[in-house]
């Protein structure tokens, strides 16, 4: 296991190698003059040149290269002009609202999503078929933003239902004692049942809104996957043994039938980060998507480029977590890499 | 898969071969049509889209950017079948005139990832190699990143263009073209009409765009289709966060970012109008992908 371990620690180190060098293109390219950017409207011709000197951009490209990477492994993203904090404390205050979110999100999809693509798969022409082909359909083509805002009228403006789509809790109510960062979690260890469902309330519709984005692959490919799986010969076999119905879906084609869907979850997570920017920007989302939209329209690029490395690397390790899940779900994968 | 290698049959017999070749998928295409009658809907749909963005400033009841403040926030009416916005604007005509700018970016980019894509992809399969390694590498580097967050950041450093917008979008599509090239052009590396193609004396050049382009031809067009959707989806996503497309430019996203603070008031019918244009767009190439899906690679269906 621990070979296994090391051996896809590895792999990841490319895609690693390969996200540093974009994200230093990147900081590179910067519209007009990255120096007379940083120095301000009102400076001189010389402060311009001190800035240049100050950050390394009278250098050779391979030593500003070089002193990018320093500088990102000392953790060092640079400082937001907009909130005066380094990038990486800001980041790091909003990234567990963004967590949360997102996580939240696609629980919700896979509790909807995997009964229903089972169901597609097990009773071909039916109504859950018809149903989750409409999902799949539909779910790839609502814009994200356009959900959200429709749910907000929905449940807000008509039912009342929900509160204003204005942040993680309610105006009145206070954060919870920091454990994990997710209210939901927080709130219930301390016992604050008034601020769990302050919390839950604000979540409920963002959540909902990613998990209609999340439940079309997931629900197409668990469908697609049992389809093959139930085809299969030991499905047959198990039947004419005289299992149960019940037994043979679960136990004996869903668990093959998952490998796919797991698969799957790396192309979601990669939907679901960027989603996650818009949601966060319709129901005004404390977390890092929305930190980066202010930056954009303040001009303010160190926070957009800590920003989009961050996610990235986050990116890489949700990946390598899938990997590792993969050889967990089926020892076979895992006995032929080793 | 026999479909597609069927042109490359012996010169003199190729116009009747082409022919029943062509009759078939014609034939098929009327069976999925017949079969799926959401295609033909889906193309109906890409005619009404395709007339308001070539007829758009023509057919447009009034004109998108003149304001009224007088008719301000009117909900739909007789007058303003989709009402108007804040500054009194008249949303149906803002909503048939954006069609254009839609359509362009998602199709300029879509071409400029095909391009791109395509060629990278096919070079790599048909070389193998260092050209392989390359174009593979780069590729893998683009899905490291979560493809919007990855556009976003493009186009905050290129700057805040609508050229821009059309850059990221064909750049965090290319791994999709590129892979599928490849896959298609390592498999017909070494087939018996590239080998004769070869043995005639035809350059490499030559036979990547005559014998091997020609042949991916139909399943790279379901791909441009599929990610026309994504395309528009993606566009529109960028300019909600006010990327891209300045007001009082019409453009759906756009639109929708500046109906959304009047949702929670319930001036709904600013930002709903142009999300359902938008909505069904990307529906509408979607489903025409998926048909094209069936008369292309009927065993990939789903």
């Amino acid at each position: 296991m621990l070979r296994i371990l090391v051996d896809r620690l590895l792999t990841t180190l490319p895609a690693l190698a390969g996200v540093v060098v974009v994200c230093f293109l990147l900081t590179r390219v910067l519209p007009g003059d990255t120096a007379a950017y940083f120095a301000g409207p009102a400076a001189t011709p010389q402060a311009i040149e001190q800035i240049r000197k100050e950050l390394g951009l009278d250098r050779p490209v391979p030593e500003q290269f070089g002193r990018y990477v320093t500088e990102l492994a000392r953790g060092d993203l640079g400082q937001s002009l907009t909130t005066g904090q380094p990038v990486l404390a800001d980041l790091k205050s909003r990234l567990p609202a963004s967590a949360e979110l997102t996580l939240f999100g696609l629980v919700l999809a896979l509790v909807v999503a995997l009964p229903l693509g089972i169901l597609a798969a097990v009773k071909q022409g039916s109504l859950a078929d018809h149903l989750c082909r409409i999902v799949a359909t539909a779910g790839v083509s609502l814009p994200v933003f356009f959900t959200g805002l429709l749910l907000v009228y929905l449940f807000y403006f008509v039912l009342g239902w929900s509160p204003a789509p204005l942040g993680r809790l309610d105006s009145f109510a206070s954060a919870p004692p920091t454990l994990t960062g997710f209210y939901l979690l927080d709130s219930l260890a301390a016992g604050e049942v008034e601020t769990f469902r302050s919390a839950l309330a604000q979540i409920a519709l963002p959540g909902l809104t990613l998990a209609i984005f999340a439940l079309a692959p997931i629900a197409r490919i668990t469908r697609a996957s049992m389809l093959a799986v139930l085809g299969a010969d030991f499905v047959r076999t198990a039947r004419a043994a005289g299992l149960s119905g019940r037994k043979v879906v679960i136990t004996y084609a869903f668990r093959n039938a998952v490998l796919p869907v797991v698969t799957t979850l790396g192309m979601v997570f990669s939907f679901l980060l960027g989603a996650n920017v818009l949601v966060e920007k319709v129901f005004a989302w404390p977390g890092v998507g929305s930190y980066a939209v202010e930056a954009l329209i303040a001009s303010d690029y160190a926070p957009v480029q800590g920003f989009v490395l961050a996610m990235a690397i986050l990116y890489i390790v949700l990946n390598l977590l899938i990997d590792l899940a993969y050889g967990l779900i089926d020892p076979r994968v895992g006995s032929a890499a080793a | 898969m026999s479909l597609a290698v069927q042109p490359a049959a012996a010169p003199a017999p190729r116009p009747p071969v082409e022919a029943s070749g062509l009759r078939a998928t014609l034939s098929h295409a009327r069976h999925v049509v017949g079969d799926n009658p959401v295609t033909g809907f889906a193309f109906g749909l890409l005619l009404l889209l395709v007339a308001c963005a070539i007829l758009g400033p023509w057919i447009a009841p009034y004109d998108p950017l003149a304001s009224d403040t007088s008719a301000a926030l009117a909900p739909p009416s007789l007058a303003h079948p989709f009402g108007t916005d804040q500054l009194g604007r008249d949303i149906l005509s803002r909503v048939i005139v954006a069609a254009r700018l839609d359509l362009a970016i998602a199709v300029f980019s879509v071409i400029l990832v095909f391009a791109a894509g395509g060629l990278a992809g096919v070079a790599a399969g048909f070389y193998g190699g260092w050209t392989d390694r390359i174009v593979g590498r780069v590729a893998d580097t683009i899905m490291a990143f979560p493809l919007f967050v990855l556009a976003m950041g493009i186009v905050a450093a290129l700057g805040n263009t609508v050229t821009n917008i059309v850059i990221a979008t064909a750049i965090i599509n290319f791994p999709l073209y590129a892979r599928l090239a490849r896959a298609e052009a390592a498999v017909r590396r070494n087939a018996g009409f590239v080998q004769a193609a070869r043995l005639t004396g035809n350059t490499d050049a030559r036979i990547l765009l005559t014998s091997i382009l020609p042949n991916i031809m139909p399943l790279m067009a379901v791909q441009m289709s599929l990610t026309m959707g994504y395309a528009i989806l993606n566009a529109a996503g960028l300019s909600f966060i006010g990327l891209g497309v300045r007001p009082p430019t019409p453009e759906w996203g756009i639109m929708v970012a500046e109906g959304a603070s009047f949702i929670v008031s319930g001036e709904w019918w600013i930002a709903l109008f142009p999300g359902l244009a938008l909505m069904l767009a990307v529906f509408c190439f979607n489903l025409i992908g998926d048909g094209l899906r069936d008369i292309v690679d009927p065993q990939r269906r789903t």
